[in-house]
């Protein structure tokens, strides 16, 4: 193997400051839309468990198409595709005068992807609730709604914290697929350095050390989150 | 919007059906290949050595800590120096992919191990098989049972994740239909169509999913 090292090059300008801006946007992008992510997801999950059938079928609806195509073609959907079947002043809105179009695009397409797997763990932990709290909660006068606010949905967040640890993992390491549609998050920053010095060693193993750290620190978040809101008196 | 064109799908399908046929090798080998090192990976971390175990566990969690993409761009860059020589983009990918969803399959396959119950552990030694006996024997053949359909689900999830060669322009179906897309300026019906298709075949791999689960399991 015939590799020259110069680990100093992560560390001098420009590159340092493309692998800092790298890292925050990946970050940033990945809470925001882990933010729209719980939001949508929630209120799908919530709809997917209650018992009318039409509304079950457009949640079904909803997991299945966010489920079945990969994320990288959604990014393309969002990006490309729909802005040319909108209206001709929607469209042209979103090509021309949108901020930050692919900033945008990216967290739509990563948020509304993500929802479709929180809404599934969500629909899943309220199921998992014993059958007596939703009676319960009608026999003492709630009515369905509050009965989903104060006693099903509280409960159910609290189970499913571990899948939901995973899906917030996921969501980091999905949104280096924003790279695709020209977003410069830490993968497409990293592989911008090795292009312009050909150091790939040292800027992938940069880009490797920064997301196992962002790993560990939601772990540790995460696990303190579980820990926090274990319901007393269950495991 | 008008003048939408998808007389453009039929005169690709060719060149679409060959991306297509990439998209099916390359989740056939990974997946092949990932079980294979998913299983042996297994086994290690399984062991009571406390060394394997953990190198076992670090294997795993180091490749389920990074994106797909970056594991891509590592390969397709440390492939070639390794060799000595450019090998174009299908090796290095091949090696990125069998490496990844072995971590990914090891993990499932582990879970169904420890779910076999230990009453069928101690029964094998009682009945005098060595620990490989009562692994090969006993417990996989009871854990890829149970783990069946979670093996079909996340071989639908590196069927899509086969797209992401696209950042080093392997043609797979993805990339192929982005090539027609963008030759033949018809960006809206190229990706639509591909949609289409990966939502049929993920919807099919889905159903056989949950075919695969034992009755009173299912949904």
């Amino acid at each position: 193997m015939n590799y020259s090292w110069n680990w100093a090059v992560l560390f001098s300008e420009p590159y340092l400051q493309w692998l800092v801006w790298g890292t925050l946007m990946t970050i940033a992008i990945s809470l925001v839309s882990w933010v729209v992510a719980l939001a949508i997801g929630t209120v799908v999950g919530v709809l997917h468990s209650t018992e009318n059938a039409w509304i079950r079928l457009l949640t079904r609806s909803y997991i299945s198409l966010f489920r079945n195509i990969p994320l990288l073609l959604q990014m393309f959907l969002w990006f490309f595709v729909v802005p040319e079947l909108l209206p001709d002043a929607a469209g042209t809105w979103l090509k021309r005068d949108l901020p930050y179009p692919a900033v945008a695009t990216a967290i739509v397409a990563l948020g509304l992807f993500t929802a479709s797997r929180v809404a599934v763990q969500v629909s899943a932990g309220i199921a998992a609730l014993p059958p007596g709290q939703r009676m319960a909660a009608i026999a003492s006068g709630l009515s369905m709604v509050q009965a989903y606010r104060f006693v099903l949905i509280p409960q159910a967040f609290r189970v499913i914290v571990p899948p939901l640890t995973s899906e917030f993992l996921t969501i980091f390491k999905n949104s280096s697929i924003a790279m695709t549609i020209g977003v410069f998050e830490l993968t497409a920053r990293t592989q911008q350095i090795e292009s312009y010095t050909y150091q790939g060693f040292e800027a992938f193993t940069a880009a490797t050390v920064i997301y196992v750290t962002i790993a560990l620190t939601v772990t540790m978040v995460m696990r303190h989150v579980e820990r926090r809101g274990a319901i007393p008196g269950t495991l | 919007m008008s003048g939408l064109d998808f007389s453009v799908i039929t005169d690709a399908l060719p060149f679409l059906g060959k991306g297509l046929m990439m998209s099916f090798m390359l989740t056939g080998i990974a997946m092949v290949g990932g079980l294979l090192l998913g299983l042996v990976l297994a086994i290690l971390r399984l062991s009571n050595v406390r060394f394997v175990s953990a190198a076992a566990a670090l294997y795993v969690n180091g490749f389920r800590a990074i994106p797909l993409i970056l594991v891509i761009f590592w390969f397709y860059f440390l492939v070639p120096l390794a060799v000595g020589r450019p090998v174009g983009a299908l090796h290095s990918v091949i090696i990125a992919f069998v490496l990844f969803e072995g971590a990914y399959y090891s993990e499932i396959l582990r879970a169904g191990m420890q779910s076999v119950r230990s009453g069928q552990w101690q029964a094998a030694k009682a009945s005098g098989l060595g620990y490989m006996q009562t692994i090969r024997l006993v417990v996989l053949p009871q854990a890829l049972r149970k783990m069946a359909p979670l093996m079909v689900t996340q071989g639908v999830i590196l069927f899509q994740d086969t797209s992401l060669v696209y950042v080093v322009s392997l043609h797979d179906f993805m990339t192929s239909a982005s090539i027609v897309a963008n030759t033949q300026n018809r960006i809206v019906e190229m990706y639509v169509f591909a949609a289409v298709v990966y939502f049929i075949l993920c919807t099919l791999g889905g159903a056989i999913a949950e075919r695969l689960k034992p009755r009173r399991a299912r949904a």
